[in-house]
């Protein structure tokens, strides 16, 4: 059994039907790429997942539990975490308390406990600190611990609500256009870190305009074209499908 | 743990025992009542500056809950219990010492509820309450919620001015001392000036203490990252809804507590302390303060109230206040400790030199 | 219950309600035009009646009224111009603040240059001692004044945004502020028009209710809260769903005196308030999308 299942998933806002009985799976440990045309639903698609927006009908499943129309805060809890295509860093705190929060759910220290600061909670602050840390290290941007969130570099931004997500120890990471605002460099170094996320265990689900990015790290691709699947398939295979060459290239009378 | 992230809070009680010493031996021992008085409305503020600073959420009614503290303890401390102790209960309450005897002004026993339980049932009655109201209306957001949180202060106001058992206009007085432990008591006598002083200040540094904690904390991280952006807080397992409603709730008890105290300290309680204007004045406090800067907030309120309480704004006391909030607004909407830099900089300092979950140095 | 009582709570309700649907009007107006809830919509009311009582002494009724109105509109453009026009984005909480803070300096104005006394405007016509008969049930002549009032705002506006220019430029702004602008409306000045009008209204509001409720320097503030409350309970922005939502709460808070110690008469506006913004923040008769603010 697929680790995400969704079936027959609908959205429409008003008139406009922008996810159309969608249905597709991710498997434990692959990269799945989402790709298609600007207005194509992708990013509806994605919040229905996280549970920003709520679906009209159809079914989402994680690892045999349904997800369908649960708030976030619980979705994150299942070990679903995401990143955001406008970056959603935390304003007045420094790159290390964001990615601490990002910790939140693999500890429990409750308000009790923060209001008086009893002395077994300090174990569990060092934690957190300690798994925050190694996170921003692997991903080669400890040195910016201290700096405010807001104040680093677009790119380096990235790598920070990255490391944010994965602080949460998450089974399935949701990364929304992490390639969006890098340039080639980057973006291949950011290949590579999906890659190696993907070797710790985690499975990725990533919606994506650069194709250069998505076809390489992808293990299978599904397209979506006006809140439609249209097709799903190695990446190979989807750069030869006529359907997806109309859907973005147009008919054309070459 | 590390005491160096303490220093501001080990700076605020030197202080307050240097101002006490000062006050008495230069003779203007007086001025203590003052001091004693902003201390707890800064309790109030203390609470106010952490809900709107970091769940974002104005409350224009948290006097209302300055006012269930304080009348359902004056009330119930005042309230007659001769009935209940001549009855079969009556043995038993007066042996646990639930029902006390007093001396009343003409030398008579009269029987009263052990202040004790008074505070328990307010604070109790407090939570409940700000449970309730809490729920509904932190869905509400700008205007709605400004409107809500007035409204209930407005309700709670009508409330204590109409009902008998709160005394109508004239409040309630007669409110006898709380005794805390040994010969410590709150309570309004000339005697008791310099002792009440330094337990309404031991308040303050416990609320601060206390808030100063839950900052650094990992609820105070999520706090701080729900008012960053909410939906990015959610997104990483922090149920914000439950998050906000806490504080609110805090923020009601510490206003609670506060009233309690201040009503055995006067010895009585008038539904002024329930009015749109009290609970405009905590707003203007804050927002002077700056939201989100704890110390910031407590300097102002006390330098605030203390003047007010002093009568050097005289007539125009409302008008100050009402002058505060516009022109605060207008031209420094981040607090005024903020904008120089030097409250943020405290702030953080403290923040920098903080223990387990400070972010000094990696 | 007779039916004359039950005559006299509804013509009582109405009286009041159509007070407090003037308020939600001049609430409205703003909101509209600026997607700002103007706090200080009560003072407003509070000072139309305390300058056109000042005015009454040197000069004929109409004439007082007359100088009220034109005097309050002009202290509602003063508010505009100092404290609105010049912020760049506030946040929706600024601007709540600030509007609450304009309205606690205008009320201490009040009590510094008149008094904390209680006053009132002369009776429109007859005096606190003439009643007419309808129906069976007493009332002054001045609660028709009051109905009458109401009733020609209500037209008059609605004939001023159908089709006058400004009031059509009104509305452009409250639509689209963008496009407005770029079609050659000025809507800074629409903007200051807004205030004026409702300051306006609301003055009338207070000159014709002041001989049945007196006025003094703190009036206006309950009036604010129950002009918010019909505001919200018709829908926001909505004006004609307001003036039927100030005859419902005046006749609920009416009929709750036979219910209720008379202390507590407001209690209910103020539970109708939190019940609205609790279960159904878009109003009685507001669509579900209507009910998100507006963006200012």
């Amino acid at each position: 059994m697929a680790l995400l299942e969704i079936s027959g998933l609908n959205r429409s806002f008003g008139g406009l039907h922008a996810v159309n009985n969608v249905g597709f799976s991710v498997a434990q440990g692959m990269i799945k790429g989402l790709i298609g045309p600007n207005g194509a639903g992708k990013t509806t698609l994605f919040n229905l997942i996280s549970g920003v927006i709520a679906a009209d009908s159809g079914s989402i499943t994680f690892n045999g539990k349904s997800i369908y129309n649960v708030p976030p805060y619980k979705i994150a809890a299942c070990g679903i975490m995401r990143t955001f295509q406008n970056i959603k860093l935390f304003a007045t705190m420094t790159v290390l308390e964001n990615v601490m929060v990002g910790v939140h759910r693999k500890s429990s220290a409750g308000f009790l406990s923060g209001l008086c600061n009893y002395p077994r909670s300090w174990n569990e602050e060092k934690r957190i600190r300690r798994n925050a840390l190694e996170i921003l290290d692997m991903l080669g941007i400890v040195h910016l611990a201290s700096c405010d969130a807001l104040g680093i570099a677009f790119g380096q931004q990235r790598y920070v609500e990255l490391a944010r997500a994965l602080a949460g120890e998450p089974t399935l990471l949701l990364l929304d256009e992490p390639a969006a605002g890098l340039n080639m460099q980057e973006t291949a170094r950011l290949g590579e870190t999906i890659r190696d996320i993907r070797s710790r265990g985690v499975t990725v689900l990533l919606v994506e305009h650069d194709m250069s990015l998505v076809m390489n790290v992808s293990d299978e691709i599904n397209v979506l074209s006006f809140g439609k699947m249209i097709a799903e398939g190695k990446p190979r295979d989807i750069q030869k499908n006529p359907e997806v060459i109309k859907v973005y290239l147009g008919d054309g009378d070459a | 743990m590390n005491v160096k992230r303490y220093l501001p809070l080990f700076i605020l009680v030197s202080l307050a025992v240097a101002v006490q010493l000062l006050v008495t031996l230069t003779g203007q021992a007086f001025y203590l009542t003052q001091l004693t008085m902003s201390a707890y409305y800064t309790i109030v503020i203390i609470g106010l500056c952490m809900l709107m600073g970091y769940a974002g959420q104005i409350s224009l009614g948290h006097a209302g809950f300055f006012a269930i503290g304080g009348y359902v303890s004056a009330a119930l401390t005042t309230a007659d219990m001769t009935g209940m102790a001549s009855g079969g209960w009556g043995r038993i309450l007066q042996k646990t010492g639930c029902i006390i005897t007093v001396n009343d002004i003409y030398g008579a026993n009269i029987c009263r509820l052990n202040p004790w339980l008074a505070f328990a049932a307010a604070v109790a009655a407090t939570v409940i309450i700000a449970y309730c109201i809490g729920g509904p209306v932190l869905r509400l957001k700008g205007h709605y919620l400004a409107m809500a949180t007035l409204g209930f202060g407005s309700i709670i106001y009508k409330i204590v001015l109409g009902a008998k058992i709160f005394g109508g206009a004239d409040g309630i007085s007669g409110v006898p001392s709380f005794t805390l432990a040994g010969r410590l008591s709150v309570n309004g006598n000339i005697d008791a000036r310099i002792s009440n002083y330094y337990i309404a200040w031991a308040g303050v540094a416990l609320a601060t203490f206390l808030m100063h904690n839950l900052v650094n904390s990992r609820a105070g991280r999520a706090l701080r990252a729900i008012h960053g952006n909410e939906e990015a807080a959610g997104a990483m397992g922090i149920n914000t809804a439950r998050y906000k409603l806490n504080l609110f709730v805090l923020s009601a008890v510490f206003a609670s507590i506060a009233g309690i105290f201040l009503t055995h300290y006067n010895g009585g309680i008038g539904p002024s302390e329930a009015s749109v204007m009290k609970s405009v004045r905590y707003v203007a406090i804050v927002a002077v303060g700056g939201m989100a800067n704890l110390w910031g907030a407590i300097l102002a309120g006390i330098i605030l109230n203390f003047l007010s309480l002093r009568g050097y704004f005289g007539s125009f006391d409302e008008a100050v206040f009402g002058s505060i909030l516009v022109i605060m607004m207008l031209f420094a909407p981040q607090g005024l400790l903020v904008k120089p830099g030097w409250g943020i900089r405290l702030f953080a300092w403290t923040r920098k030199t903080g223990g387990g979950s400070g972010h000094g140095a990696a | 219950m007779t039916f004359d009582i039950l005559l006299q709570y509804f013509l009582s309700g109405i009286t009041s309600g159509s007070i407090y649907a003037i308020v939600a009007i001049g609430f409205n107006i703003i909101y509209n035009t600026t997607g700002i809830i103007n706090f200080a919509q009560g003072e407003f009311v509070m000072l139309g009646a305390m300058i056109a009582i000042s005015l009454s002494g040197y000069m004929p009724l109409p004439a007082a009224i007359a100088g009220a109105v034109l005097l309050t509109s002009v202290v509602g453009a003063l508010v505009e111009l100092l404290f609105i026009r010049w912020l760049k984005n506030p946040t929706v909480l600024r601007m709540v603040i600030i509007t609450i803070g304009v309205s606690i300096l205008l009320k201490e104005a009040a009590l510094h240059i008149w008094d904390e006394k209680v006053r009132s405007l002369r009776y429109f016509s007859g005096n606190e001692c003439s009643s007419i008969s309808l129906f069976g049930a007493h009332v002054s002549p001045q609660v028709l004044w009051v109905l009458l009032t109401c009733a020609v705002v209500v037209v008059f506006l609605s004939l001023f945004f159908k089709h006058t220019l400004i009031g059509r430029s009104m509305r452009a702004c409250s639509a689209n502020r963008t496009a407005s602008v770029l079609c050659g409306i000025n809507a800074k000045n629409m903007v200051t028009f807004s205030f004026m009008l409702s300051a306006a209204i609301g003055a009338l509001a207070g000159c014709v209710i002041s001989p049945l409720t007196q006025t003094h320097y703190e009036c206006g503030t309950p009036l604010a809260i129950k002009g918010f409350t019909v505001a919200i309970l018709g829908g926001l922005g909505n004006s004609s769903a307001a003036v039927l939502a100030g005859l419902l709460l005046g006749i609920i808070e009416a009929a709750s005196i036979s219910i209720l110690p008379v202390a507590f008469k407001d209690v209910i506006a103020i539970s109708v308030l939190l019940a609205i913004l609790f279960f159904r923040p878009s109003g009685l008769f507001g669509s579900k999308e209507e009910g998100r603010l507006k963006e200012f």
